[in-house]
């Protein structure tokens, strides 16, 4: 019998006044008893909307089928049928846009909480199972993944599982790109991140860390010298941008790359790492979508008054309702509908202050949101000593500066077809090295779209 | 894990370390730089490589000892490793196509300066080249630069070797003498890049400097490295690190650089309090 509560399970978290002043993982994840209360809401319907909203197409109804009948590990073998990363998804996906937005329950009521389950299913195993992924037999092939976000991991592992020798090369000096120098610990433990990455290792993915591709090798090398029959270029998204208004040099401005990467990869909230980072007083992060979260709230968890600027309103906030929950829980202020137009410095150039200005919404632009307008002599500022920029990325000029014949969109982004094939033989591409900046799971479903072409052109 | 096959102390704070990176040996041009790490709790440092040599597959920098990373290097023999070494990063400098170039090197900077001067010479440009140092005891790499340029002018602040001065009034006899310079190229601390700069603007000459402002991941990343060139934003790690010096915002870059000076300070006392208490 079906379990009819019109709501999800709620997931049990750390107070948000007590994490607010940590980094570990603000969800704490659901018991058994709430994962198998959870897992009989689903109806298990027959047309499994659910999956349509997937972009690795989870066997979601299976999966859960397996927590209702108290069989873990069966349920992680289904979801790891189809994703490399389950205890990644189940904490970062948009699952409310996704598999839960087509789930039949949530007509009326809470949906399954599909990302909960799933989560729940990918600890229990990463707790209970030692054993590690077996290294399939070598088919004799070998591809270049270039990479270790979300996107190279899955082409990785979808590769390897089919017997490729695959490498992976990453710049930086620790292996899951976005995973471990973006999302911060308290949303996304790096031991977790770990684990994806060892298990890849031991089915036999080599990883190069401390490889840029496009200066140490190129993919011309890559191809031509390393014996190399395919590449992958996952290598995300590049540049940072920055406002173009006065004063947005002076010390204390931030991208939220720079900030969340001086937190996440280099560790500088801990008193033994070499890295420095400013611990602000008053913080003002522009921008509203999830990056700028990340960024105010480990900004909050180093002791700062924070506010999130943005231009649009609260409903325009591009980032999840459960991330904009979190942080308003935390003591985040939102100031919506005003945008900078200066940062001001004292005399060492360190920022003291910033002007903004009112906004309000009007036509629908482009993009189908409303375009937010200045009213004129609203101006107003707020004392902070840090901003944060967090307006995403433009595409990373190192590997189109060195690769013949790779054909670039107008934004900057790498042209592929529907297999992720670029302008290059063998040469494919995904992630937000394509799309520009976008969410984990795409990536990793342009990884799965790409891994899946690659094997139908190397085994022809 | 990147082997330490050569250390060598040029002077107290000046220490050359050759590391075994064949991969980046292969690449290397002169102006380009690397990011080492040198263990787990380690921050990552960009420092311009000195030399490379593709066959023996090794890279060589010099390092000046100024904080708790530097600090920590010094410790390191020969045989140790570094948990990281990436590159090559940056664009190589451009030296072809010149008749007569002017190198103008400061301090351990000098290090850095002298593949761009060799590489200058090498393709048959006329080079001279000014080298300053804060005194006799620091004077580094004097018989390369004698080697790769035609006139080498050495100069310290305080006298006590070679021509008593900084290496601007060299640089301005140089050229009021009616020396012609295509270019001019500086390497060295901000301060003295942009005096540099500010000598050779009223002739017109043009001027590259390599900038090394703070960056983190060293390929278009984080932003941390962002200098205004021209009034337009441009990154260090992936437009860089060779600027227009007439076109550099010193001011900014100068102060942006000194941003964790306090953090800096603090953890290089930590650092040489934690090796003495090992000492003792």
């Amino acid at each position: 019998m079906a379990n009819m509560s019109l709501q999800k399970n709620p997931m049990p978290s750390q107070d948000p006044n007590v994490r607010n002043k940590n980094f570990e993982e603000v969800a704490l994840g659901y018991t058994e008893e709430q994962a198998l209360d959870e897992a009989q809401r689903c109806l298990n319907c027959k047309n499994r909307a659910c999956m349509q909203g997937c972009p690795v197409m989870v066997h979601i109804p299976e999966f859960i089928a397996e927590v209702a009948k108290g069989d873990f590990e069966a349920a992680y073998q289904i979801i790891s049928n189809t994703s490399a990363l389950p205890a990644v998804c189940g904490r970062v996906c948009p699952q409310e846009t996704q598999c839960e937005m087509y789930c039949v329950r949530g007509k009326k009521g809470d949906p399954v909480g599909i990302g909960r389950l799933e989560r729940f299913v990918a600890d229990w195993h990463n707790a209970h199972t030692q054993a590690k992924p077996e290294k399939p037999a070598s088919n004799g092939h070998r591809v270049a993944v270039v990479g270790s976000g979300p996107a190279g991991l899955t082409c990785a592992g979808d590769l390897a599982r089919k017997g490729y020798d695959v490498t992976v090369f990453e710049a930086l000096h620790l292996a899951g790109g976005v995973l471990v120098y973006g999302i911060p610990e308290f949303r996304l433990p790096k031991a977790i991140v770990q684990k994806e990455v060892d298990g890849l290792k031991a089915m036999g993915v080599t990883i190069a860390t401390d490889t840029v591709i496009g200066r140490t090798i190129s993919i011309d090398e890559l191809m031509e010298e390393q014996g190399f029959e395919a590449v992958f270029i996952g290598s995300g998204a590049g540049l940072p941008m920055f406002m173009d208004i006065p004063g947005v040099n002076y010390r204390g401005v931030y991208s939220a790359n720079e900030f969340l990467t001086r937190i996440n990869l280099m560790k500088a909230y801990l008193p033994d790492s070499d890295t420095p980072i400013q611990h602000p007083k008053k913080v003002a992060v522009v921008g509203g979508g999830n990056v700028a979260m990340d960024a105010a709230r480990c900004a909050k968890r180093l002791g700062a008054e924070v506010y999130i600027v943005y231009r649009r309103g609260m409903e325009e906030l591009p980032a999840r309702r459960e991330e904009v929950e979190h942080a308003e829980e935390e003591g985040i202020i939102f100031k919506t509908l005003c945008n900078p137009v200066e940062i001001f410095a004292d005399e060492n150039d360190d920022v003291n202050k910033i002007r903004c200005i009112q906004m309000e919404l009007g036509e629908p632009d482009a993009s189908g949101r409303r375009r937010p307008i200045e009213k004129p002599g609203s101006e107003f500022e707020i004392d902070v000593d840090c901003v944060i920029m967090s307006l995403g990325t433009s595409p990373n000029p190192l590997i189109k500066s060195t690769t013949k014949g790779l054909e670039i969109n107008k934004k900057g982004g790498i042209v592929v077809n529907e297999d992720g094939l670029t302008s290059r033989d063998k040469v494919y591409a995904g992630g937000d090295a394509v799309t520009g900046a976008a969410t984990v799971i795409l990536a990793m479903g342009a990884g799965k779209t790409a891994a899946k072409a690659i094997d139908e052109a190397l085994s022809k | 894990m990147y082997k330490i096959v050569r250390k060598e102390a040029l002077r107290p704070t000046v220490t050359l370390y050759e590391i075994e990176a064949p991969l980046i040996a292969k690449k290397a041009q002169p102006g380009q730089f690397i990011i080492l790490r040198v263990d787990e709790k380690g921050e990552r440092i960009p420092i311009t490589i000195n030399a490379y040599d593709p066959e023996k597959g090794t890279v060589t920098i010099i390092v000046q000892t100024v904080g708790a990373t530097t600090e920590k290097l010094t410790h390191l023999n020969e045989g140790d490793c570094l948990q990281d070494f990436v590159g090559p990063l940056g664009k190589a400098t451009e030296t072809e196509g010149k008749k007569k170039v002017c190198v103008v090197g400061g301090g351990v900077g000098c290090a850095i300066a002298y593949p761009v001067l060799k590489k200058f010479h090498d393709d048959g440009a006329e080079v001279h080249a000014v080298v300053g140092f804060k005194n006799k005891d620091l004077v580094i790499l004097e018989d390369d630069f004698k080697k790769s340029s035609d006139k080498l002018i050495v100069c310290t602040d305080d006298g006590s070797y070679g021509q008593k001065g900084l290496v601007t009034d060299a640089l301005k006899q140089l050229i009021d003498a009616g020396n012609q310079y295509d270019e001019v190229f500086a390497i060295g601390p901000m301060i003295m890049m942009k005096f540099v700069s500010k000598t050779t603007e009223p002739y017109g000459i043009p001027t590259t400097v390599s900038m090394s402002p703070i960056m983190i991941d060293g390929t278009g990343m984080c932003g941390g490295c962002r200098l205004s060139v021209g009034g337009e934003m441009k990154f260090a790690c992936v437009d860089g690190p060779d600027f227009d010096g007439h076109k550099v915002d010193w001011d900014l870059a100068v102060k942006r650089n000194q941003m964790y000076m306090e953090f800096e300070k603090h953890k290089h006392e930590e650092t040489c309090n934690l090796f003495k208490k090992e000492a003792e």
